[in-house]
């Protein structure tokens, strides 16, 4: 259970979830109208840096394409930024193409806030702090910018497969 | 309050693998609140890929520390300052 | 034994099991032999990693339960039923093992037997580990400092060093011991099971006036709770030292 600081307890009424493009352009919204796009059933393999692999688990949220569907953008990178103040950044094309959601559901159940709930990104071909937990808006950048771990140590892209863990790796 | 974080002090070991001299009796300012703290009074998050300190006044990061195999990072940029008790030699 | 105790980058070094002792039905006090240690303050602890086969490996830290001592160190490990590490250590780990350990760590949450002020000890559960240490550590050198402890555990069958601390505090040093159960009283036991509060706080800890230096450890929510009450029955926070284990290091 990855946090990097106290657990936000963020109500589902305050709650809401924002799309910024590299002009400025946002869109946003809140929990009725998030859960009112189609929310989406997937099961996917989960990798954490430090240890484990959990296989075979069912997520339920929206598809980042179905956010990002419309959205006049060049922009190339994205960054994820949480209530708590966390961040971790990807190329924007890694959350397009049925790779990456805002998740609402684990298991069935509502993501508690010790599970990242309201919702987190998931993006189950990365490494598992790039899912960002408590997830409130995404950034589209023209430049990369390294997020909270990716500028402490941690690999810029963080494939499982190719271990990409620490820099240089 | 949460029950999720430890003491500063549990990160000795980890900064005393980098460092000769113990650094969480060492004292310094948070950068975001000025409130003076030692290392060891730091909010200390140790469920994640690296060591998180925070500041007891407002909880912004004051260092973290990522240890991977043959080598160390270390993001001090959260406390100014730091000054450490050492012996005259 | 003020002379500073970190001398230099802290490494990985290999212990032997050279006993263990049952402290109740989960804990177990763990005794090392430990080659060119170099010593410890009372209220430091250990880093020690376990590696599997397989090359993981994962780290804990445990307080230093004896005081210095030549090559000798003892830890006491509660079990957490799930826990990954502490069954091992306190359930499979026997005597004759090698264990690797990291240390001796820490230069805020120790005691100085050279400080004259009064001590107040609260301790948690397994919390009372490194407040052991600071009174066996009182006890070697002979210090007539005044010591308080308040020893807060589920219940009588969950208290480590029972007798040890039975023996300190009749002994005329100035040693005061009180338990307070938070689940089961011993039969006639004049209070009823419960947190440590308030009233209790005022009852048996040293009052501000006396500038006492207070050491508080156990789990993250015991500490927290107890430093608050400190705080607020006027104790300078400055005087309040902590160490929190975690949200479920040992019960209390
Ligand atoms: C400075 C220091 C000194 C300590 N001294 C002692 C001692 O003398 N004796 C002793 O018995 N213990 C001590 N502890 C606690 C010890 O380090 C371990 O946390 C404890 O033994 C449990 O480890 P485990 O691997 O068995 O359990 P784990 O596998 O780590 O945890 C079991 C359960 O508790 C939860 N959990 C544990 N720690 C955390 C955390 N920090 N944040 C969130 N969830 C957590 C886990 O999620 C899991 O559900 C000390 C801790 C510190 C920081
Ligand atoms: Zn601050």
């Amino acid at each position: 259970m990855l946090s990097a600081g106290p657990t936000p307890q963020i109500s589902t009424e305050v709650w809401n979830f924002s799309v910024t493009t590299e002009t400025g352009e946002v869109r946003r919204w809140n929990w009725a109208e998030l859960n009112a796009l189609s929310v989406e059933r997937t099961t996917v393999d989960l990798h954490c840096v430090t240890k484990w692999s959990k296989l075979a688990t069912t997520w339920e949220g929206v598809s980042l394409d179905t956010l990002l569907d419309g959205v006049e953008t060049s922009a190339e990178y994205a960054v994820a930024s949480s209530y708590g103040g966390y961040t971790t950044n990807l190329p924007l094309e890694d959350l397009l193409d049925g790779k990456a959601w805002i998740a609402v559901r684990y298991d069935g159940e509502p993501l508690t806030p010790e599970h990242g709930g309201p919702a987190r990104l998931l993006v189950p071909h990365l490494y598992l702090w790039k899912s960002a937990k408590w997830v409130r808006g995404i950034r589209l950048l023209n430049d990369d910018e390294p997020g909270f771990w990716e500028s402490v140590g941690y690999h810029n892209y963080g494939d499982p497969w190719r271990e990409q863990r620490y820099w240089g790796d | 309050m949460t029950e999720d974080h430890i003491d500063g002090n549990a990160a000795g070991g980890a900064l005393s693998d980098v460092f000769a001299v113990d650094l969480t009796a060492a004292t310094g300012q948070c950068s975001s609140c000025a409130q003076s703290l030692a290392l060891a009074e730091a909010l200390l998050y140790t469920q994640a890929p690296g060591l998180i300190a925070r500041c007891p006044g407002c909880e912004e990061v004051v260092f973290r520390l990522v240890r991977g195999p043959g080598r160390a990072w270390l993001d001090m940029r959260g406390m100014t300052c730091v000054q450490f008790e050492l012996a005259d030699s | 034994m003020a002379r500073a105790k970190i001398l230099g980058r802290l490494t990985w070094r290999v212990a032997t099991v050279a006993a263990v002792r049952d402290e109740t039905s989960s804990a177990r006090t763990i005794v090392l032999d430990v080659p060119d240690w170099p010593g410890h303050l009372p209220g430091q602890h250990v880093d020690v990693r376990l590696t599997a086969p397989d090359g993981y490996s994962t780290q804990r830290s445990y307080s230093i339960a004896s005081a210095p001592e030549g090559n000798r160190l003892e830890l006491t490990v509660d079990v957490l039923p799930d826990g990954e590490v502490s069954p091992y250590l306190a359930r499979v780990l026997s005597v004759g093992d090698p264990l690797e350990i990291r240390g001796p760590i820490g230069g805020w949450f120790v005691w100085d037997p050279e400080k004259p002020e009064p001590v107040q000890l609260i301790g948690g559960g397994s919390g009372v580990v490194p407040l052991m240490a600071m009174i066996r550590a009182r006890e070697t050198v002979g210090a007539q400092t005044p010591f308080r402890l308040l020893y807060s555990a589920r219940g009588p069958e969950t208290i480590f060093y029972r007798d040890e601390l039975r023996r300190s505090s009749e002994n005329g040093s100035g040693l005061s011991v009180t338990y307070a159960y938070t689940r089961e009283v011993p039969q006639g036991w004049e209070r009823p099971p419960g947190r440590v509060d308030a009233s209790l706080l005022t009852q048996i800890t040293w009052a501000p006036e006396q500038e006492p230096i207070s050491f508080v450890c156990g789990p993250t929510g015991f500490v927290e709770t107890v430093a608050d009450l400190l705080v607020s029955a006027g104790h300078d926070p400055a005087r309040i030292r902590t160490e929190r284990f975690g949200p479920s290091g040992g019960g209390s």
